[in-house]
């Protein structure tokens, strides 16, 4: 009996009842890769000899009595941009093809800390940039909901190997959207904690002011189970937060929002979202109200010039970022004859590592920053960013969490807009705001859309580091729907036709 | 009038350090002056009495204990080079080139 669609709480129960050892749960994931990941293309590489081996020491570690954490032995798929000793990190690109990274990033410590097996590396828009994995210079993933269709992105990889079974748990990271959209298009559950909640040490830069790590799974609880034990200070990352983590676990399962208050955005629903992305969003907005929390509506008139603002602060830090990959210390080297200089070097492998979004986007950040336009360009994005920032204060004065839905669309056809990157963009309208003031945000499976049967993503936002917030309203709403329909979003998922 | 040109693109090209066809060059020309003419909307609101924020949080500099700790061997550090030679990275000529 395979255990593959077992909460990750739950196979953290049944391991420490010793129903089942960790060694036979990580095989059983890589007979589903095996199975089906040659449809969905979710992972890039697979550590078969690293999982079985921590799965091994963890199994010894029990047998000998030592107390372990709730998801010791519990498989998990890491997005491709974190480091991992030894093992390939690509960000999805050519740039990095072949790199085995020579240290673990904050996150992996942790994760190998808390006896977490990792199975692989999950494939990613190139370095992050986009919002359906079809950047990725090693090909698209698959939504397993409909393998025509986006993962989300740029961590489709992680949210598409949690829909199709092929982990319980996953890393994603957050800049504009890429751990909450992915995670509302293949029906799962993504947290981009508080900028500085989970260490950025080994984490590949995008835009630093803006990237974030964090969990992702199919459950709340387990997303909390993952965030407390990938979270807390790193005196490596010189941006984490020294303060003690906030108790998510308790607050996923608490399941009362009785007197809160919860914020509706006006200006992240309704016009410009799809019908049935609305009606799942309102219908998880009553559930709220039954359980005895106050629905406000509140203004955020500044959001309308958080798209903008990003396109502008994303990029300039990413032409700078991205600056590092000059092929002289890892990565490729390209056109190196001997008789061309090293400047010329670096521009031939530049123009052969990176893929199309990413120069668009070290070019658009290159301009923006270029004497000459600074202030009309970077400069008022800068403001921008201050008048985001005041918006949410004012909003949390009037309200405990802010809602929205994630995206407002389900997921896309693959190739629908990839040639228009303005389009593109506007996916991730709803969820940039939250990254340009570092606060916390969640999204979670509200149903599936009638006119096209894919999943909807509710959206909570919290304070800087009050994400148990988010976990509390999101663990009761998550209960409400399970009751309301008499069983999970991600059980209705097709079986998947693989051939 | 288009707010970048093929050739603003070529130079912003050369200072990135980034190769480019002339295929190449008109293509990020076309779509970077429609993502230039969204994004410039950011002025609408930018008055001369908001301050700039270049970080979400509010933070001061962190200094630590200046002491030796461990850290990656050279043959680690070396592990990743496309090429080396005597625990050194091995790089193309970067001195006398022609501008």
């Amino acid at each position: 009996m395979s255990s593959i669609r077992l909460s990750a709480a739950q196979m953290g129960d049944a391991l420490a009842k010793g129903e089942i050892t960790s060694v036979e749960l990580t095989n059983q994931h890589f007979d589903r890769i095996a199975e089906v990941d040659s449809a969905v293309h979710a992972f890039l590489h697979l550590d078969k000899e690293g999982a079985l081996a921590q799965a091994k020491s963890v199994d010894a570690k029990r047998a000998a009595g030592e107390k372990l954490g709730p998801i010791a032995g519990v498989p998990l798929a890491l997005k491709d941009v974190l480091t991992q000793k030894d093992i390939p990190t690509t960000c999805g690109s050519k740039m990095l093809e072949g790199w085995r990274p020579p240290y673990d990033s904050g996150v992996v410590t942790k994760l190998k800390e808390a006896g977490v097996v990792i199975l692989g590396k999950t494939n990613m828009d190139e370095f992050a940039m986009g919002s359906s994995t079809e950047n990725s210079a090693y090909g698209p993933t698959h939504n397993p909901w409909d393998l025509t269709r986006i993962p989300g992105g740029s961590g489709g990889g992680s949210s598409a190997a949690l829909a199709a079974y092929e982990a319980p748990l996953a890393i994603g990271t957050d800049t504009g959207g890429s751990i909450r959209q992915p995670a509302a298009v293949t029906g799962t559950v993504g947290v981009k904690p508080t900028y500085g909640g989970v260490s950025r040490y080994g984490l590949v830069a995008f835009s630093s002011s803006l990237d974030q790590a964090g969990p992702c799974a199919r459950t709340v609880l387990d997303t909390a189970l993952l965030h407390e034990a990938i979270a807390g200070h790193d005196s490596r990352d010189s941006t984490s937060i020294n303060s003690p983590v906030p108790q998510v676990v308790a607050a996923a399962k608490r399941l009362d929002v009785k007197g809160m208050k919860i914020g509706v955005v006006k200006e992240i629903s309704g016009a410009g979202f799809q019908a049935g992305v609305q009606t799942r969003f309102e219908e998880s907005l009553q559930l709220l109200v039954e359980a005895g929390a106050e629905i406000v509506e509140v203004s955020c008139p500044n959001f309308d010039y958080a798209l903008a603002a990003y396109y502008l602060i994303a990029p300039s830090e990413a032409s700078s970022n991205l600056a590092r990959f000059d092929s002289m210390r890892y990565g490729i080297r390209v056109g190196d004859d001997g008789n061309r200089g090293a400047e010329e070097v670096m521009n031939l492998t530049r123009q052969v590592g990176f893929g199309r979004e990413v120069k668009r986007r070290i070019i658009l950040g290159t301009y923006a920053l270029s004497s000459g336009y600074y202030d009309a360009y970077y400069g008022s994005a800068q403001k921008v960013r201050t008048l985001i920032k005041r918006d949410f204060e004012a909003a949390f004065t009037k309200a405990d969490v802010l809602v929205s839905p994630t995206a407002p669309t389900t997921a896309f056809k693959i190739g629908e807009k990839s040639d228009d990157p303005l389009a593109m963009y506007l996916n991730d309208i709803a969820t940039i705001p939250v990254n340009m003031a570092g606060i916390g945000g969640m999204s979670l499976p509200c149903g599936l859309a009638p006119e096209d049967g894919l999943p909807v993503g509710f959206q909570i936002m919290s304070p800087v580091m009050q994400d148990d917030l988010m976990y509390r309203v999101g663990g009761t709403l998550e209960a409400a729907l399970n009751s309301k329909w008499g069983h999970t979003l991600i059980s209705q998922i097709p079986d998947l036709q693989v051939r | 009038m288009a707010a970048i040109s093929r050739d603003d693109v070529a130079h912003l090209a050369r200072l990135a350090r980034i190769e480019m066809s002339a295929e190449e060059l008109d293509h990020m020309a076309s779509e970077l002056d429609v993502i230039l003419g969204a994004v410039a909307r950011v002025q609408e609101v930018a008055g001369g009495d908001v301050p700039p924020t270049s970080h979400p949080l509010a933070m001061t500099n962190i200094f630590r204990e200046d002491v030796v700790k461990p850290s990656l061997t050279n043959d680690e550090a070396l592990s990743g080079a496309p090429a080396k030679v005597e625990e050194r990275f091995k790089v193309p000529q970067i001195l006398g080139e022609a501008e």
